[in-house]
This record gives structure tokens, C-alpha cells and sequence, in this order.
């Protein structure tokens, strides 16, 4: 019962983080590309209901930050002026889902003031607006590679369980091969060999599903060990014996079998491939600038003179977690509800 | 008894007078003989150490084969050199060449070496000393990064003993400055090379395993012991030729430990943490992280302002037939109409890139030469501000035109699209391309940032040509403009933005090979500067390359460092290494 409850949670909890990402153009005050040069570094800004006079206000405001002194990267407050926070505002034009075109965010506050939740980055990019934009590319790339994975993954280990043989040992050896492969310096090779005029979204793409090919090896050696244990169950010999075809095997009863193993790989993997996109942008090979991803996030990171001078960066890597945890919580839930519904 | 102890004591005490008398008058007499120089610079205190650290294990010991900045750095604090570029004030003055004169016709060069001097096993410097070292150089077989220097007018300079402490250069034609030629090229020992020279082992010789009783150099150190991966452990040399006023013998340092620390961040910690005591070569956001912590850790940290460095945005202007790169050499009709390189250049937002990229720890560039060449630099250059109206206008007047969505279209109606390569291991030049990107889509410019690692960029730069426009940054070695004649001259090795011409492509560029040409063959300063004037003007308003900024040399050094004075000519601070002492 209280299984159950957590599983539910983590699902109601995933599936509103994938729903703001999906809405990130809405839920975004500002553009992920908008620069604003002058507040470069800019802390997070604060949200007052009281003013520098003590007088309250219902609705929340924020101070404009100005530079202290020609000091790079140390803002006050201009106590001057009051930005109030106003819901359903006119901005910067989006897409939602590649389609719809709209100008209204969900808040924001009038210019010239700005409100970053999360602080800027160096060029002074709203940070939360990353954040959001940056969800979309991570988990499409998490998505499309695990998809590869778990896909190919199926064709190989359900051929190398069904026919054994000489296919299992030429199947099987070649995923070891493909696990032993040094593939960080399979994608510098791809990159390094791409034509300049493919944009640097395509290039993203086409590295996320190289990696999602090369890594089909270990669904493949989980998903061909349940076939090998299904093909010879005892309904599978009596179809066999009323003269069912191998691909009416396959299809009917053998790879339903596979189908929970599939699942929680998926969610496994997911994650698993986010964190490879925040590896490859660690080492110059993600999404380009001026495109936001949460790789392209964490690796500001990567700076000692970042890590000891701005600690909004780390909001990003903080807000993560959650993220992660409620993907191995639904992995591990999902692998339960598998092997009960199996036994 | 008592009395015969004491009249002992006393006769003790007037042989040890004796011996230090005569020891005294001996040392006297020796640096009588010894030509020694005596330095002006402030008294230090001899003895301890001194740790810095450097990128990498040095790749030779060897100074004719050293070809990386590390591996310099390590060897010059072990060499010495004839005639020495005084890093304070940018010019060439004495150093194992005690004098030198120069023929009316500045074709031969007679330098006279100062006398008693001794390498640092003891053995002494004579002229035989410095033409084998010249022999060295010069020997196409050995093929040392040095001999192109050497050739002048397409010649080696040859080299002639006069006698025992006199040798005589001879130049093909009147070269200008010649005397900074001579900046950083060890004079070796004779004795320890010559067998392996004549056995055809010079290559092999001087290596990093090779044990330190096998060297021995004129610098202020001498190798101690080096540990790959780890260190590499200097000692004082004994018989330095360097004496400060009041007659000590230079350095003051007994120790100098060079430790390998592979990256940048490890070496500020380093250095934060009181591990090493100088620190150079690092960011403004560094700077300014060591910067708080200055008044309780009492470093001292020194913006020397802008160095020699100039980075610059340049596009492919090579000529691409028989390359099969369609699509480039459609987008070069672009690259190749001055107005669109001045649109660009008007677009871009210098202020921004200084402040964003180096926390103004920089300067703005508009030309080659950085305001830190202050011998060199042309005051009267113009230095527009961004302006995105005089952008618009430059490709209004070449038949650009913009679409309904304010994409900018070229003359025959195809948008403008290109890319921009940087190196992925360098974060400043990838943060400058994110600039320009977001500056140029104002104009309507759609520009990709492709960064790529070192090797496939060079790569592609150098040999493929693939690729359309690139950042990267260049620093002469010397502030004197013929350092800079490989960047300039349009068949010069480093002449990046066209590296096919067979004879100069454009008018600007023959006018740039006949304005460089002349100022290496005139001797005089002011007429030299008029050349070089011309030069930048023409940079400038051609922009083979659009010069962006001029990072300032950053340098730092534990509170314990005596004599602390940086340059911003490299090695910033080790170059009075031989001054330096220990509090």
C-alpha cells in the first residue's frame, strides 16, 4: 500500500517538472538567449512586499540591481524605484511546442526592471529561463537516446535469445565490444569530421543518438536473458507445436514478456542520459551557445573563480536532484510492480 | 699553563686572519679578472626558496630544441644570453657581451664577450663557446626553432672569432634591431656538446633524463634534480656573472622548485594556499577571486595593463579552387568585400567584450598593436564605438538587404549564415564568439559558434581551409615589429587569413609586404615607426583581421618575494629571477 503511495507521488511529482519544462516559453519570464550585458553575474533578485519607507505592499516588488562602483559582479539594490510583480504580461514572443506562437508569460515585471529568480549567468541571462529552456533540450536528449537504446536493444536481444546459436555469440560479443568502446573519443571523432554548415542543434542530435546506439548493449544482454528464459515456457512450445511462425512468436508471446524490463531500462537510462548530455557539454561537445541545456548549466561550474564567487549557480545542480531522485524512485517502483505482476 | 694555552689561541687566530686575508685578496683578484656586471637593483637577502608553478613536465633541457613556452621557461633560468632585451625597458641591453658595435652599413655586428667568465661547472666562456653555439643554431640538421630568426635577406648570418673573447656577426643585408635577434639564445658549453655534435647525437643530447652533471649553462641556476610529473629542482649557480652593488654574487635564491600543475584553477589554489610563491598566466575572474582575499593573505597581485597579445576575428580569404568546399567559397564573396568586414567590425561591442569577457581587465583593439607596445603602438588611429546605423549602412552600400523577418540578405537574396571556429579549451575566445553571435543577430547575421578542440581547429585553419571565419589571439614575443613578420608578410607562415598566395592577392597586402620589407632593412627609429604606422592604419581599415582586445598581464607573488617588479613582456615575472630573494 504505502508502495503504491510513493509511486504515485514520484509520478505526480515527474510529471509536473516535465509539464513546466514543457511550458517553459509560458513559465519563462525572459528568452533563454536574451543577453543584458550590464548584469552580468546579477544575484538572484529579491522579492520585498515591504518598502524602504516600511510601508507594505500586497503586491510583491523588486529593486532594479546597479553596479557597485565599476566593481565587476557586486550589485546593490536601487531602493529608488519599485518593480511591482505582475502575473500575465506581454514579453519576449515563443513557441509552445514548436507551434503555437505567443507573447504572454506568466510573470514578469514592466521594464526597464528585471526580475531573475535564479540570478544571471555572465552574460546576464535570467538563469531561471535557462533553467526551463534548458529541461527542454536535457530530457529530449535523455528521451530520444534512451528510446535508441532500449529500441535497438529489443531487435538484438530478442534475435540473439530466440536463435542462440552462432547469432547469440556474434550478437553478444559484438555488444561487449560495443561496452568496451572509448566512446568520448568516438563523438570528438564525429564532431571534429562534421561539415561546418550543420547547425549545432543537428550536431546535438546527431551525437545524442550516437550515443543512444552505442549504449544498446546492456538492454540488449537483459532483454535476450528473458527471452531465452520465455521461449521455453511451456506455451511458447505448444504455439510452437501448432505451427506458430517466429515472428507470431515473437510478437505475441515472447516480447509482451519483455515489455516491464523495457519500461524500467527506460527509466534507468533517461537519467542516465541526461547526465551523459551534462558530460559532453562539460567537454565542449553539447548544444552550442547561445542554446541552454542543464549541461551547458552545471558546466559554468566547472570554474573555480564561478564556483567561489556566485553561489546562484549552484541553484541549477541543486534544483536537479529532485529530478533524479524521482526517476530512480519510478525506476525502482516500476521494477517491483514487474516482478510482482511476474510472480 | 694557562699562558701557553693562550699564546696558542693566539697563534690560531693569526693563521685563520692569514688564510681569510689571503682567501679575501684571491676572490678580489678573481673578480678583478672576471668581467663580472654589476646590477642596480635593490638589496636582497640571500639564501631560500623560492616554488612556483608551471603547466607541464619540460620537454627537453635542450635550449637549441626547445620549442613550448614551459620548456623555455625552465631553460632560460639555467642560460644565458649575448645581448639581453631588459624586460623594463623594452631594450636590448649588455649581458655576456660586455659591448657590441655596429658597421656604418649595419651589415656586421661585433660583439666583445666579457672576460673570466666560467659556465656553471667551472669551466670558462671564450669566443670558441659562442660560434659552436651559433654552429648549433644554424645547422639545418638540427633544425631549430631559433634559425629561421637567424636567416636575414634569405641567408644564415655567419659567425667569425675575432679572438678569444671578440666574434663578429655578418649580415646579408643591413637588418633593423638586429641586436634583439640575439634575446634568448643560450650560449652553450663547448666542452659538454661538441662530441655529441660531431658524433650526430646533438638531437639525442641535454633530453630530460640526462643526469645534471652533464649540463652546464651561464644562467643564474643549474639543474639539481627533476622528478617527471612532480618538479624540477633548480640550485644557485656558483660562477653567475651577475654582482649587485655592494659586490655579492647573484642570485640571492639558493632553490628554485618549478612544480608541474596541469591546469589553471589547481594553480591559483596552489598558490592561494601558499604552495608557490609567484603565479602568472591566469584569468581576471582569478585575479579577482585572489583579489578578496589579498588583505588577509597578503599576496601582491599587479595588473601590468595590456600586454602583447591581440585577439582578433578573422574569415577565410584563402584561395579555395580545387579545395571542393562549394558552400565557403559562395560565402567568401562576402568575406572578401572590405564593407562587410568594416559592418562586422562596426558591430561589434569592444566595451562589452572587455568588460564581459575579462572584467575590464582589458583592452579594447581596433589595430595589431596593443597599447602596451608603447615604442610601436599608432596613436592616431580612430577608435569607432559600435554602431549598429554605420553597419547597416556599409551593407546597404554592398547591395545587402534585409527580409521581412530582419534576416540580412546578400546581394542575391540568400541569407547570411556563417560560422565562427573557436578552440573549446579556451573560454575567453568562446566567450568573445558568444558576444559577436548575439551582436551580428542585430544586423540580422545568423552565426554559429563551432568550438572545437585545438588540434582540429589548427588543423582546419592551417591545412583543410574548411572552415569560414575563427577567433584566436596572437602574442609576439618581442615588441619589436619584426617579430610579427611571419603574421604579415602575404606568403608568412603565420598569414592566417590567406596562407595561398603565391604573390600578394590584394593592393593592401603588397603594400603591406613592401611597407614590412622596408622597415626590416631601415636602421633608423622614427622612419621605422612611419612604416609601421602605415601598417596598423591599413589593418585597420582593410581588417584582414578584426583586432577585438588585449587581455592586461595578471601576475601575483607571495608577500615573502623581494624585488617583485613583473614586465609584460614574458617571462612577466620570472624575468629578474637572478634579482629576486626570499624575506
Amino acid at each position: 500500500m504505502r508502495r503504491t503511495y510513493k509511486f504515485w507521488i514520484t509520478l505526480v511529482l515527474l510529471a509536473g517538472f516535465h509539464l513546466a519544462i514543457f511550458f517553459a516559453g509560458f513559465l519563462a519570464p525572459y528568452s533563454f538567449s536574451a543577453q543584458n550585458r550590464d548584469f552580468s553575474y546579477a544575484p538572484p533578485s529579491r522579492i520585498h512586499f515591504v518598502d524602504s519607507h516600511g510601508k507594505f505592499h500586497v503586491r510583491p516588488f523588486v529593486y532594479q540591481w546597479i553596479t557597485v562602483a565599476h566593481r565587476y559582479g557586486s550589485y546593490e539594490e536601487n531602493g529608488q524605484k519599485a518593480y511591482p510583480v505582475r502575473f500575465f504580461v506581454a514579453g519576449a514572443p515563443y513557441k509552445l511546442a514548436g507551434i503555437f506562437s505567443s507573447h504572454l508569460h506568466l510573470f514578469g515585471v514592466d521594464t526597464p526592471g528585471r526580475i531573475f529568480i535564479l540570478g544571471t549567468d555572465d552574460y546576464g541571462r535570467d538563469q531561471f529561463s535557462r533553467l526551463l529552456y534548458g529541461g527542454q533540450i536535457s530530457l529530449a536528449a535523455g528521451w530520444i537516446a534512451a528510446a535508441f537504446s532500449i529500441l535497438l536493444g529489443a531487435v538484438i536481444g530478442c534475435l540473439a535469445g530466440f536463435y542462440g546459436g552462432w547469432i547469440d555469440d556474434v550478437l553478444m560479443r559484438g555488444g561487449e565490444l560495443f561496452l568496451a568502446l572509448p566512446w568520448l573519443y568516438l563523438l570528438f571523432a564525429v564532431r571534429a569530421a562534421l561539415p561546418l554548415q550543420v547547425s549545432q542543434g543537428q550536431v546535438f542530435l546527431l551525437l545524442i543518438v550516437v550515443i543512444g546506439m552505442i549504449g544498446w548493449a546492456r538492454p540488449a544482454r537483459l532483454i535476450r536473458g528473458i527471452v531465452l528464459s520465455a521461449k521455453q515456457r511451456n506455451f511458447v512450445t505448444a504455439a510452437r507445436a501448432f505451427g506458430a511462425s517466429d515472428a507470431y512468436l515473437l510478437r505475441r508471446h515472447i516480447l509482451p514478456q519483455t515489455y516491464g524490463v523495457m519500461l524500467t531500462q527506460m527509466t534507468f537510462l533517461v537519467p542516465q542520459y541526461i547526465l551523459a548530455e551534462v558530460t559532453l557539454t562539460f567537454l565542449g561537445l553539447g548544444v552550442g551557445e547561445p542554446m541552454a541545456s542543464w549541461g551547458s548549466l552545471l558546466a559554468s561550474l566547472q570554474q573555480y573563480s564561478v564556483m567561489v564567487s556566485y553561489w546562484w549557480m549552484f541553484l541549477p545542480a541543486l534544483l536537479l536532484i529532485p529530478v533524479f531522485f524521482g526517476y530512480y524512485t519510478l525506476a525502482d517502483a516500476l521494477q517491483e510492480r514487474v516482478k510482482s505482476v511476474a510472480l | 699553563m694557562p699562558k701557553a694555552a693562550t699564546k696558542r689561541r693566539a697563534l690560531v687566530c693569526l693563521a685563520m686572519i692569514l688564510v681569510a686575508a689571503l682567501y679575501l685578496a684571491n676572490t678580489r683578484a678573481a673578480q678583478q679578472k672576471e668581467d663580472v656586471m654589476v646590477t642596480s637593483n635593490a638589496l636582497g637577502r640571500p639564501g631560500g626558496t623560492l616554488t612556483l608553478a608551471v603547466r607541464s613536465d619540460p620537454k627537453t633541457l635542450n635550449p637549441v630544441l626547445a620549442v613550448d613556452e614551459t620548456t623555455r621557461e625552465i631553460i632560460d633560468c639555467m642560460n644565458a644570453d649575448l645581448i639581453h632585451i631588459n624586460r623594463e625597458t623594452q631594450q636590448p641591453e649588455a649581458a655576456l657581451a660586455k659591448s657590441w658595435s655596429i658597421s656604418h652599413d649595419g651589415e656586421t655586428y661585433t660583439l666583445h664577450i666579457r672576460r673570466g667568465l666560467r659556465f656553471s661547472d667551472g669551466q670558462p666562456l671564450t669566443a670558441d663557446d659562442v660560434v659552436f653555439s651559433f654552429q648549433l643554431y644554424l645547422d639545418e640538421k638540427i633544425d631549430s626553432p631559433q634559425r629561421d630568426l637567424l636567416m636575414v635577406g634569405g641567408k644564415p648570418i655567419s659567425v667569425e672569432k675575432i679572438d678569444d673573447y671578440t666574434v663578429r656577426f655578418h649580415l646579408a643585408q643591413p637588418y633593423a634591431a638586429a641586436e634583439r635577434l640575439f634575446d634568448g639564445l643560450a650560449i652553450l658549453p663547448k666542452h659538454l656538446l661538441e662530441s655529441a655534435y660531431k658524433a650526430g647525437t646533438f638531437a639525442q643530447s641535454w633530453g630530460v633524463s640526462a643526469a645534471p652533471d652533464q649540463f652546464a649553462g651561464l644562467g643564474p641556476f643549474r639543474l639539481k634534480e627533476y622528478v617527471p610529473g612532480q618538479r624540477i629542482v633548480l640550485e644557485r649557480n656558483p660562477y653567475y656573472w651577475k654582482v649587485d652593488g655592494t659586490g655579492r654574487r647573484l642570485p640571492y635564491i639558493d632553490t628554485l622548485v618549478f612544480l608541474f600543475v596541469p591546469s589553471e584553477d589547481a594553480q591559483v589554489i596552489r598558490f592561494q594556499a601558499g604552495d608557490t610563491d609567484l603565479l602568472s598566466r591566469f584569468s581576471a575572474a582569478d585575479f579577482s577571486v585572489l583579489q578578496r582575499e589579498q588583505a588577509a593573505k597578503g599576496y601582491q597581485l599587479e595588473d601590468l595593463g595590456s600586454g602583447l597579445e591581440y585577439n582578433f576575428l578573422f574569415f577565410n580569404l584563402n584561395n579555395l579552387d580545387g579545395k571542393n568546399l562549394p558552400a565557403i567559397t559562395r560565402k567568401q564573396s562576402w568575406f572578401r568585400d572590405v564593407r562587410f568586414r568594416q559592418a562586422v567590425s562596426a558591430a561589434i561591442d569592444r566595451d562589452g567584450i572587455v568588460r564581459l569577457v575579462y572584467e575590464g581587465r582589458a583592452t579594447p583593439l581596433w589595430s595589431q598593436v596593443t597599447p602596451g607596445n608603447k615604442l610601436w603602438l599608432n596613436t592616431a588611429l580612430v577608435q569607432p564605438a559600435q554602431s549598429l546605423e554605420h553597419a547597416r549602412e556599409l551593407l546597404r552600400g554592398a547591395s545587402f538587404s534585409w527580409s521581412s523577418s530582419g534576416a540580412l540578405l546578400d546581394p542575391s537574396r540568400q541569407p547570411v549564415e556563417f560560422s565562427i571556429l573557436t578552440s573549446s579549451s579556451n573560454a575567453e575566445r568562446t566567450k568573445m564568439a558568444t558576444l559577436i553571435q548575439d551582436d551580428l543577430s542585430k544586423l540580422g547575421m545568423n552565426v554559429h559558434i563551432v568550438p572545437l578542440d585545438f588540434q582540429s581547429m589548427v588543423a582546419r585553419l592551417l591545412n583543410s581551409f574548411d572552415y569560414e571565419a575563427a577567433i584566436m589571439g596572437l602574442a609576439s614575443g618581442d615588441v619589436d615589429p619584426t617579430s610579427d613578420m611571419n603574421v604579415w608578410l602575404s606568403n608568412g607562415g603565420t598569414h592566417l587569413w590567406n596562407l595561398t598566395e603565391s604573390k600578394p592577392a590584394t593592393a593592401w597586402e603588397a603594400e603591406i609586404n613592401q611597407l614590412m620589407n622596408e622597415q626590416l632593412v631601415t636602421l633608423n627609429y622614427g622612419q621605422r615607426k612611419l612604416l609601421y604606422d602605415r601598417v596598423q592604419q591599413i589593418v585597420a581599415d582593410e581588417l584582414p583581421v578584426i583586432c577585438l582586445a588585449s587581455p592586461h598581464v595578471l601576475v601575483g607573488a607571495s608577500r615573502r618575494v623581494g624585488n617583485f617588479h613583473p614586465s609584460i613582456l614574458e617571462p612577466s615575472a620570472l624575468w629578474n629571477i637572478d634579482e629576486l630573494y626570499v624575506h
